[in-house]
């Protein structure tokens, strides 16, 4: 059993030493202990009630406000011409963004052998199933008859008829679909093993059988395990692609058409930044409590923390230098209607909605440069809940600000959502939460065997390099006796 | 649970073991499903190619416009002007029916409907949907004979549907009509042949009248 301090500064860069991303008294043992506990509480806790009561009730709301809507049509949200894309379309892309992290934390951190991302990368991926199936809900409602869905997909039929497949948004529907489909291929499957923890530590009927069947006889053979780590490999060589094209893909649904302010080469790598951007806030928002709550700071470290905030701070500047440079882009185009959507972004009826876009986007993460405020859990979490703030306000900015003032003032028109269209989303809130409390209760938060995978517990009386050196100081160093031999 | 496993430990029972033949026959049958499915999909039941339906006399084309050889437009005379082909008033056949055959049995129906003034309920073969809009007249402008859409009407003793008439048949040709096309005079000749390559000729005569069918929606659904 390691005894590396749990109060370990495990942030610094020693050359030559890995930064141990365990902490605290944790060997093999422990951490299945730590992380199985959670789901094996015979009830949980009333806080847990609390906070699930409140989210089933808002998603209670969102399937009256879903019932409503086709019952009397779109007339009860608050679009129309000139704005036909309001809130819909604004949480679609919202849900979308938050729903990159996952994906890059398992996907990419993956591929390019960053440790850390174990101990929060199932946590990640759950976040980012239930995120994406908020997003996918919001254009199928937004398409008015939702009872005629199938027509999105290519269907052989006497018509003729096929979807328009120069269409940025019938790629959306393939991008999303996609996505979602891969994320949860790789979510459950790198759960398996975790699974099969929990089955064989069942103790009732019930959960026997139910961690039995989702564990899909997994044994943990040699065999079992290689073919995991192959169809790992392969899944996180799969993903990787749909992390940069999805949020691409979602981009066109603006750039491809001719509107001033949407109609920018910028918008793939601007969105993509924005999602990822938007995607770890939403993790640190959820881990930093999740981590207090269940106590589990061994296992998800200031460093965990740290390197998070720092990809924070990377994809905020490079959102802020977007919203900086879209303002060259539209001088240097010299095109009048580009300025003018420019300007009327930032001084027109909607400026308030822009300043506080820039506000949380730009200025707010540019305190994470500041390592003790990356090393502040409370502080991170206001960030990280400014930044959600921010990046809401961004696609408000974007949809609302281009199509009410577009070319022709006298086609211009204001748009405010009614209370419908304000309960729908905050349901969709409500299903997210819900989702994820349901993950918290029954599933295994943290994903045990790769964790194990980077607990220093074995080999450490071995001396240097079988424990990966001595970062935390307390084995004796034996560099020095070696080389003198 | 069988007793072999564990005491407490979930084991898949045997029976799941058959999941992956199970499996297999499906991957087997789904092409096949893929087939009857397109098969029936398009055979003549669902797209009433055939429809042929009992009229109440029993007239026969072969014998009008293939044997007399009479002209489509005697009978159904509106064809050149209006979106709807007329169907003939009992009086068209009188015309002839006076003299001809003046008590023929089978003409029976024709003289009660002449002497009582009620039309003869004629059965509708070709039958678009009301949510279509179709034009004769200006497809018989445009060079597009008749029977490139009703067959060859001429030798049929009782009319019946030869094509399946839907949208996707529609949208073939007026995505590439040039094999289809003849000269607008010509449109009523059943047995007419292009002079050679058909593609050919019909491309000519599409640009020399500049014809350009349209694909909108609102072309057929206003």
């Amino acid at each position: 059993m390691s005894a590396i301090p749990l109060d370990l500064d495990n942030t610094l860069e020693r050359p030559g030493e890995r930064a141990p991303l365990v902490l605290g008294k944790s060997d093999l043992a422990s951490i299945t202990e730590q992380v199985c506990e959670i789901a094996e509480r015979p009830r949980p806790s009333r806080e847990w009630w609390l906070a699930f009561g409140t989210s089933a009730s808002l998603t209670f709301v969102l399937f009256a406000m879903l019932g409503y809507l086709f019952w009397t049509g779109l007339g009860v949200w608050g679009i129309n011409q000139p704005v036909a894309w309001g809130f819909a379309i604004i949480n679609f892309v919202f849900w979308v963004g938050i729903g990159h992290a996952g994906t890059l934390i398992s996907a990419i951190l993956f591929l390019f052998r960053q440790k850390w991302r174990t101990s929060i990368n199932r946590f990640a991926e759950a976040m980012t199933i239930f995120a994406v199936i908020c997003a996918g809900l919001f254009p199928a409602i937004h398409v008015g008859r939702p009872w005629f869905e199938y027509w999105l997909a290519p269907l052989p039929n006497q018509m003729q008829m096929w979807p328009n497949f120069r269409s940025p948004l019938l790629w959306d529907v393939f991008a999303v679909s996609t996505y979602f489909t891969v994320s949860l291929m790789f979510w459950y499957m790198g759960m398996v093993p975790d699974l099969a923890t929990l089955r064989d530590r069942a103790r009732s009927k019930i959960r026997q059988i139910a961690y039995g069947i989702a564990a899909l006889g997994w044994r943990g053979s040699g065999r079992h395990w290689h073919r995991y780590e192959r169809a790992y490999l392969l899944l996180a060589a799969l993903a990787t692609p749909l992390v940069l094209s999805v949020h691409s893909v979602v981009s066109f649904d603006f750039a491809v058409s001719q509107l001033p302010g949407w109609h920018a080469t910028i918008f793939p790598p601007y969105f993509v930044a924005g999602a990822i951007f938007s995607g770890f806030a939403m993790v640190l928002t959820l881990l930093i409590p999740v981590r207090h709550i269940f106590r589990l700071e061994s296992l998800i470290t200031p460093r965990h923390l740290d390197n998070m905030a720092k990809i924070i701070l990377a994809t905020g500047s490079m959102v802020g230098y977007s919203y900086i440079i879209e303002f060259f882009i539209a001088w240097y185009s010299g095109n009048p209607y580009e300025s003018f959507t420019f300007l009327n972004r930032a001084l027109g009826p909607y400026a308030w909605s822009y300043w506080i876009m820039f506000t949380c986007n730009a200025i707010i993460p540019q305190l994470l440069w500041f390592k003790r405020l990356r090393q502040t859990p409370g502080l991170l979490l206001v960030i990280s809940i400014f930044v959600n703030i921010g990046m809401w306000f961004e696609r408000f900015v974007i949809v609302v600000t281009s199509l009410s003032r577009d070319f022709l003032p006298s086609s211009w028109g204001v748009y405010w959502p009614t209370w419908v269209d304000l309960l729908t989303f905050l349901g969709s809130f409500g299903l997210f939460f819900t989702l994820f409390l349901l993950f918290l209760r029954f599933l295994p938060i943290v994903a045990m065997a790769e964790v194990k995978s980077v607990v220093p517990a074995a080999g450490l009386e071995l001396g240097p390099h079988r424990g990966h050196g001595q970062y935390w100081g307390e084995i004796p160093h034996q560099h020095d006796e070696e080389n003198e031999r | 649970m069988k007793s072999d496993a564990e005491p407490g430990r979930f084991v898949f029972p045997a029976w799941t073991n058959l999941i992956r033949p199970a499996l297999a026959i499906v991957l087997v049958t789904l092409p096949a499903y893929l087939v009857a499915l397109v098969w029936l999909g398009g055979s003549p039941k669902t797209t009433d190619v055939g429809y042929r339906p009992e009229q109440p006399v029993p007239f026969s084309h072969a014998l009008h416009a293939g044997q007399l050889g009479m002209d489509c437009r005697y009978c159904h005379t509106t064809v050149e002007r209006a979106a709807f082909a007329a169907i003939p008033p009992t009086q068209t056949c009188m015309n002839c029916h006076k003299q001809v055959r003046a008590n023929s049995p089978r003409l029976l129906t024709v003289r009660e409907s002449y002497a009582s003034g009620l039309p003869i309920p004629w059965v509708k073969v070709h039958d678009l949907p009301d949510y279509a809009y179709f034009n004769h007249s200006a497809h018989l402008r445009a060079g597009v004979g008749c029977a490139s859409c009703h067959g060859r009407v001429d030798t049929m003793e009782v009319v019946q549907q030869v094509h399946t008439l839907s949208m996707g048949w529609c949208l073939d040709c007026h995505r590439n009509p040039d094999p289809h096309l003849r000269p607008p005079e010509l449109v009523t000749v059943m047995d007419w042949v292009a002079p050679g390559d058909p593609a050919e000729h019909g491309r000519r005569l599409r640009e020399a009248a500049g014809i350009n069918p349209s694909v909108d929606c609102w072309t057929c659904h206003r």
